[in-house]
């Protein structure tokens, strides 16, 4: 068997097992009958159709022929990356990360933080414009959400605010 | 007809107030702000700058929410207009021939027949959401529970057939759109579902949090992952606004047929914006061109004014099955379910009994919004081009901030933020495996619904699940959805659907 569209192969196995995970899950609860539906009966159901129409894409993409196999390309794991670091070094300054002791450091630096890591996701990274732009967005987010919708959240270090 | 001038007196008593005229106009100028940015739709758009309207009174909410929605749909005919780059989707045709008349050094036009063309388009829809929302509202309540659930599933398996792509990939990411809507605390029995003994996911997966992570960040990952075009910006040449005579005999029955067209099918579930524009583009073309008129393509003006009244009116027709039915008929309705929620509305046709002033203030602030956005975007929009030429490498963190900022002050808590991260993640998966997360977004809000109606109607029917055929209406509605299937899988109907959507 050769797979004819990469695309819809891949897709199809991600439905087929999330599916199979869905249903095998509802099956720990108390799945009922159609009268009296417990909380697994409905996601067993859904679990199982999404596994069947997984099978189904999965199937097709290895018989039915497409021109260029419609292959999924390289992944883009820089700006992945980058991405998803900067979102997460951002929450962890804004709550602090108390398994290794660090404190809450705030919104002002999560806000550097955050622009430098995102800023490496492309090719050109110049450290003075991305400082430039990360002042701008501090003082534009401190004022929008903190100064007029009056947002919670800890702007400076705690160790500093108390 | 009485009623209906009631009615709308009392909602624009409510959307005049200095307040709500306020919170209309940040709406639509935060909207028409992001809606100009390319990369960005109004999906994310709406995600980010919900937090936004937290603090805000229900009505101002929804208000502003409304004008968020059609200002960055507005925008995003300047950006396709001006950069050859749709801001949103539904400019995608928009982009044809508006930016080969912005290179004719006629963008001024071009622009006005967008704004005009929405304007016309936004008032004739608005019209109709007010006319058609009592009668409808009637109808709704005759529903019961298998009639709601054959309804649903009417209305997803409409989102799926008028929508781009593969059938069989949309009808599965609906699937697990609804399986994910079904994680946490099960309301019936207590029991917490697929929680992973995490005590935040008992509340279940926040709909802000699968919005900005999977259209925010997945198609900011994947716009970075693509070389950045030259873009071409139209700076300082959009000069003489005004079409001339000639271009507003072209342009007058090009906006009445994009209009009636795009309000018909913004009321069907998966319709829309995106869909009517299309449509009313083919019907464009289709006619025929009076001598001395520029071929399609090449910058004919009805081509832009066409889609972008259809656009429009398809937009606002669309919130006629959220108001009346409490069912969302595209990701960015289903969106505004969510906010309603989070404002302790319960969308249904009961708002408009028991929310009046709500129901028509937003349906008067919708005209109100339009007529700003017509103010707003024509002379403004000198200020609008320079933000077009702002670099995408300045623009992309400010848009990770925002949404991190959004999805962290929903709750004030930080588990949203590593949840947002994995939907990133998920959301570049799913572009990279060629599957849509629109109708994903769309399954999600409704999967609770859909339990809960086929609990109901089953307990009642004591589990027999002949009761959805064997209830009229409830058969009617499913017929119907099994027709649209039929329809779409018919060789020939396939073959058009794909050849449609491969337009641009």
């Amino acid at each position: 068997m050769k797979i004819k569209n990469q695309k819809d192969f891949f897709s199809g196995l991600m439905f087929t097992i999330v599916g199979a995970a869905f249903a095998l899950g509802a099956t720990t609860y108390s799945v009922g009958t159609g009268a009296r539906m417990g909380p697994g009966y409905f996601p067993l159901l859904l679990g199982i159709l999404l596994a069947i129409l997984g099978a189904t894409i999965l199937f097709n993409a290895m018989v039915v022929e497409t021109p260029d196999g419609n292959k999924i390309g390289k992944w883009a794991f820089r700006p992945l990356s980058f991405i998803i670091l900067a979102n997460v070094l951002f929450g962890v300054m804004i709550g602090g990360l108390p398994s290794i002791g660090l404190p809450p450091m705030g919104m002002i630096l999560g806000i550097y933080v955050l622009t430098i890591v995102a800023s490496m996701a492309d090719g050109h990274f110049k450290l003075k414009e991305v400082l430039v732009l990360a002042t701008i967005l501090s003082i534009g987010s401190y004022l929008a959400f903190v100064v007029l919708l009056k947002l919670q959240f800890p702007v400076w270090p705690t160790f500093i605010t108390g | 007809m009485t009623d209906l001038i009631n009615n709308l007196s009392l909602g624009f008593g409510v959307a005049f107030t200095v307040q709500n005229l306020m919170y209309c106009f940040v709406g639509c100028l935060l909207g028409t702000l992001i809606g100009v940015l390319p990369g960005i739709g109004p999906v994310a758009t709406i995600a980010m700058l919900l937090p936004a309207t937290y603090a805000l009174p229900p009505v101002a909410a929804l208000i502003m929410l409304a004008g968020i929605y059609y200002g960055a749909q507005y925008g995003g005919s300047t950006t396709a207009i001006l950069v050859n780059l749709p801001g949103e989707s539904s400019s995608v045709v928009t982009v044809i021939d508006g930016y080969q008349m912005a290179r004719r050094g006629r963008a001024g036009p071009a622009l006005a027949a967008a704004g005009l063309g929405s304007f016309f388009a936004g008032c004739v829809g608005t019209l109709i959401l007010a006319a058609f929302a009592a009668p409808l509202t009637e109808v709704a309540f005759k529903f019961g529970p298998a009639e709601y659930f054959s309804l649903m599933i009417l209305g997803l398996i409409g989102a799926v057939v008028l929508a781009s792509g593969s059938l069989l990939k949309a009808i599965a990411m609906i699937v697990l759109g609804l399986l994910m809507g079904l994680v946490g605390t099960d309301v019936n029995s207590g029991v917490a579902r697929f929680s992973f003994d995490i005590p935040e996911l008992t509340d279940g997966i926040g709909f802000v949090v699968i919005a900005m992570g999977v259209f925010g960040y997945g198609e900011i990952i994947s716009n970075l992952s693509t070389p950045e075009h030259e873009r071409e910006v139209f700076v300082g040449k959009v000069t003489g606004l005004l079409p001339t005579k000639e271009d507003f005999r072209n342009m007058i029955p090009a906006v009445l047929r994009g209009t009636a067209l795009g309000s018909a099918l913004g009321i069907l579930p998966g319709g829309g914006a995106l869909l009517a524009a299309f449509a009313a583009y083919t019907v464009e073309k289709k006619t025929k061109l009076r001598p001395g008129e520029v071929p399609f393509g090449q910058g004919n003006i009805r081509g832009v004014a066409a889609p972008e009244s259809a656009n429009n009116a398809g937009s606002q027709t669309s919130f006629i099955p959220l108001l009346t039915l409490g069912i969302p008929p595209n990701a960015v309705m289903a969106l505004m379910v969510g906010a309603m929620t989070i404002h302790n509305i319960q969308p249904g046709p009961q708002v408009m009994t028991s929310n009046p002033e709500l129901f028509w203030g937003l349906i008067a602030s919708m005209w109100i919004g339009n007529a700003m956005l017509i103010i707003l975007n024509l002379p403004l929009i000198g200020m609008w081009i320079k933000l077009l030429t702002v670099p995408y490498r300045w623009l992309f963190p400010a848009i990770v901030l925002f949404c991190a900022i959004g999805v962290y002050s929903t709750n004030n808590n930080t588990f949203d933020i590593w949840m947002v991260a994995i939907f990133g993640v998920i959301g570049y998966t799913f572009i990279k495996l060629g599957t849509e997360p629109a109708p994903l977004l769309l399954g999600f809000i409704l999967g609770p619904m859909m339990e809960e109606n086929l609990r109901r109607a089953l307990l009642l029917s004591r589990g027999d699940w002949s009761v959805f055929v064997t209830r009229p209406l409830s058969a009617g509605l499913l017929a119907a959805a099994l027709l649209l299937l039929v329809i779409v899988l018919m060789p020939a109907v396939k073959h058009k659907r794909e050849e449609a959507f491969v337009e641009d």
